[in-house]
């Protein structure tokens, strides 16, 4: 019989449940005084061999690299573009590749994908990038699943990054899940921080899963590239330094290869908003206790006083007072603005789950016990139909100054 | 028209509760649904076949309790089911849970359609879907909000990006992402749980699939979790006490430097 990936020594078992405490899965039981694991429930993720005092539970993770890897060097980002316009997320993952890149003495490579876009390197280069690949083509025009992975992964084999970052935008989301599996990479979904290993230099990302209730930190040990997508807002933009220049490296890739079944007829942009709240600093969300659609007027106009975006729970969006792109939650947005303010939101689990990585959150709800205001660094309890045109005159009168 | 639809077997977030004390999950007891995105693609799958008629069938991989949530898929509709379960498949990523579904949807060929929720509410990566698509090297539309045509041969579909929504025309077979906003999942009808109750789950395993056991489970995870932790505990909040327009003039004073901040990023 094969050995289990992951055993529990009974000589060194004292059944203190420290193991069942430490795991995140409810896989431990404990019984006549010695941890059992249910394998159907455990993931390997190895939280209860670190809780353990006893060294009693072994994880065979075979962490040694069994393949050389030294022929992949450089770390790279993915620049994001719209329309010609480089998105705020690639100033982000610039600024993090940096530092990534200055530590492992490894340069830093932006990959530019578009039609017309050759302009736009210098606002890679001045912003901390060392060199930029660009592929410039018709094809690429607009972001389609096919085409874009197909150049990406062109340029994944021919240059071999040891690291590789993109947005967890949904244009980056959708488009990397597609090259990790091909070209066999570890890819870290919606990551939070990211660091370098001293000892093994491998890539630690962190992240959360189960709706921010728990971190995770994750590592690609044997495969090259290290993927991962990066949340929002999370990291620092790069600065612009005037008169940095990098190389630039036009790459040709065979029209074959960029071939896409997919066909974008049209778009249709959001009319509702004037802001994506995904890339908002600042947010202003309405619930329930709005009561009836046309109250969002007094979230719409704190936000516009603020220059936020606005958000909503589900609750308002099923109400159909608010379409759904602006929903925040579990089957919504995760945002992670530097100030979000919760309306008339209770602060249920689903909700908590898009936003309780906000820098500042602010609730204003009229039940003293509303769940928010757990998580809230301001809370008013209040009427928010008295308070909420109050904030908004104070903020203009402030902020005019 | 045959049909796939991917769903996962998720703890149920509304009976998660947070231990006041520790802040951590509570998850002793705590039940298992079927993962909330995979609502809207079972529900559309079945809205399809009632138009176009054919079959749906849905495919997961995990645990021998995930036949709740096959079931579950039956009594709202599907047609037939498949649980993917092996202790080889334990400790996957999404490189490796893609892999292993992929295989098994070779198995189930021919079909027009793979529908998957937009992510899963315990990893929350959305890599499963479009990893899919990658194996089997099939086009694939993400995020969809709407399906304006479906024709033997095409599907033309609305994908929700963050500023907008775009149009996209994709060849049959497809692999499609679902977004809430695409239906309201029905309630199972009396019928249809009796179905559920009857039916046969078929189980495949590793052998089942020709699976090359180098790409399942923990040796087919490029990815290792080193560590598993709780995340910081919020700062202690302030609450603001007073007339309204006293607690207002409190809260701007105290928001107004990061407002400012915010404002000139
Ligand atoms: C599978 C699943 C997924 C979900 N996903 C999401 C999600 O992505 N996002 C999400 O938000 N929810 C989600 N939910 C729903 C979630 O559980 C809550 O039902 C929802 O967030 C509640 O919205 P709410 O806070 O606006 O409404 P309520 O919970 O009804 O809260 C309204 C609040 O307004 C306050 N209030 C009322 N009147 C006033 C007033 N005059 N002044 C001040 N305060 C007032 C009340 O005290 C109350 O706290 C999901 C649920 C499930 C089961
Ligand atoms: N174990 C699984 N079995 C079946 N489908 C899955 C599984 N894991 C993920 N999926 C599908 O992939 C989608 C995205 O999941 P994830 O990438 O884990 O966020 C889900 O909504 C499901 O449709």
């Amino acid at each position: 019989m094969t050995k289990e990936p992951i055993t529990v020594i009974a000589e060194k078992c004292v059944g203190c449940k420290l193991c069942i405490k430490a795991c995140p899965f409810g896989a431990i039981e404990v019984k006549d005084k010695l941890a059992v694991i249910d394998l159907a429930r455990c993931t390997l993720c190895g939280a209860c061999v670190e809780a353990c005092k006893f060294g009693a539970i072994e994880l065979d993770k075979k962490a040694v690299p069994s393949r050389d890897l030294s022929a992949y060097r450089n770390v790279w980002i993915f620049a994001e573009q719209r329309e010609g316009k480089i998105q705020s997320i690639t100033y982000e993952l610039l600024g993090e590749g940096r530092k990534l890149a200055d530590q492992l003495k490894m340069q830093l490579a932006a990959v530019l994908l578009g039609h017309e876009v050759r302009a736009k390197v210098s606002e890679l280069t001045s912003r901390g990038a060392d060199m930029v690949y660009v592929v410039d083509r018709p094809e690429l025009a607009h972001f389609q699943d096919e085409s874009y992975a197909a150049a990406l992964i062109e340029l994944i084999t021919r240059h071999k990054p040891c690291i590789m970052l993109c947005g967890a935008t949904t244009i980056g989301r959708s488009l990397v899940s597609r090259v990790a599996v091909t070209v066999k990479a570890g890819l870290t979904a919606d990551c939070t921080g990211l660091a370098i290993d001293p000892e093994t230099k491998n890539l630690l990302q962190t992240r959360p899963a189960f709706g921010g209730n728990i971190m995770a930190t994750i590592i690609t040990p044997n495969h090259r590239p290290q993927m991962a997508t990066v949340r929002h807002k999370v990291m620092k933009e790069a600065m612009f330094e005037p008169g940095r220049t990098g190389r630039s490296v036009i790459e040709e890739i065979a029209a074959e290869i960029l071939k896409s079944r997919t066909q974008r007829l049209k778009f249709m942009p959001e009319v509702e908003t004037t802001m994506n709240i995904a890339e908002a600093n600042m947010i202003v969300s309405g619930g329930r206790g709005l009561q009836a659609p046309e109250n969002f007027s007094l979230v719409r106009d704190l936000a516009a006083v603020l220059g936020a975006g606005v958000g909503s729970s589900r609750a308002a969006v099923d109400a159909g007072w608010i379409p759904y792109s602006h929903q925040v939650g579990q089957t919504g947005k995760t945002v992670c603005p530097k100030i979000y303010m919760a309306c008339g939101i209770s602060g249920q689990i689903q909700h908590l789950a898009g936003m309780s990585s906000s820098d500042i959150i602010v609730a204003i709800n009229k039940d003293p016990e509303a769940p928010i205001f757990k998580y809230a660094t301001y809370g008013i309890v209040g009427d928010l139909f008295k308070i909420l045109p109050l904030l908004t005159a104070e903020f203009k009168k402030v902020l005019a100054k | 028209m045959h049909i796939v639809v991917c769903i996962k077997q998720v703890p149920d977030t509304a009976d998660v509760k947070i231990d006041p004390k520790t802040n951590t999950l509570i998850r002793e007891g705590v039940a298992s649904v079927i993962n909330p995105f995979d609502m809207y693609a079972i529900e559309e799958a079945i809205r399809i076949k009632e138009k176009k008629g054919g079959k749906v069938t849905v495919l997961s991989m995990g645990p021998p309790q995930a036949e709740s949530a096959l079931r579950e898929a039956i009594s709202m509709g599907a047609d037939s089911a498949v649980l993917l379960s092996d202790r080889a498949f334990a400790g996957s990523d999404t490189w490796a849970t893609s892999y292993t579904l992929s295989m098994a949807l070779r198995k189930l060929f021919p079909f027009q359609l793979v529908i998957c929720g937009k992510q899963a509410s315990d990893g929350d990566t959305a890599q499963v879907g479009p990893g899919m698509a990658a194996h089997l090297d099939l086009p694939q539309i993400t995020y969809v909000r709407k399906i304006e045509e479906i024709a033997d041969d095409h599907i033309v579909a609305e994908r929700l990006l963050e500023d907008g929504t775009e149009v996209i025309r994709s060849p049959l077979p497809c692999l499609l992402t679902v977004v809430k906003e695409i239906n309201e999942p029905r309630i199972p009808s009396l019928k249809g749980k009796l179905a559920a109750k009857k039916a046969q789950i078929t189980v495949w395993k590793s052998a089942d699939l020709g699976c090359d056991p180098a790409g399942l489970g923990l040796d087919g995870s490029p990815t290792k979790v080193v560590k598993i932790f709780n995340p910081p505990p919020r700062a202690g909040g302030e609450m603001l006490k007073g007339e309204p327009d006293e607690v207002v003039r409190q809260l701007v004073a105290k928001l107004k430097d990061a407002v400012v901040a915010a404002s000139s990023v």
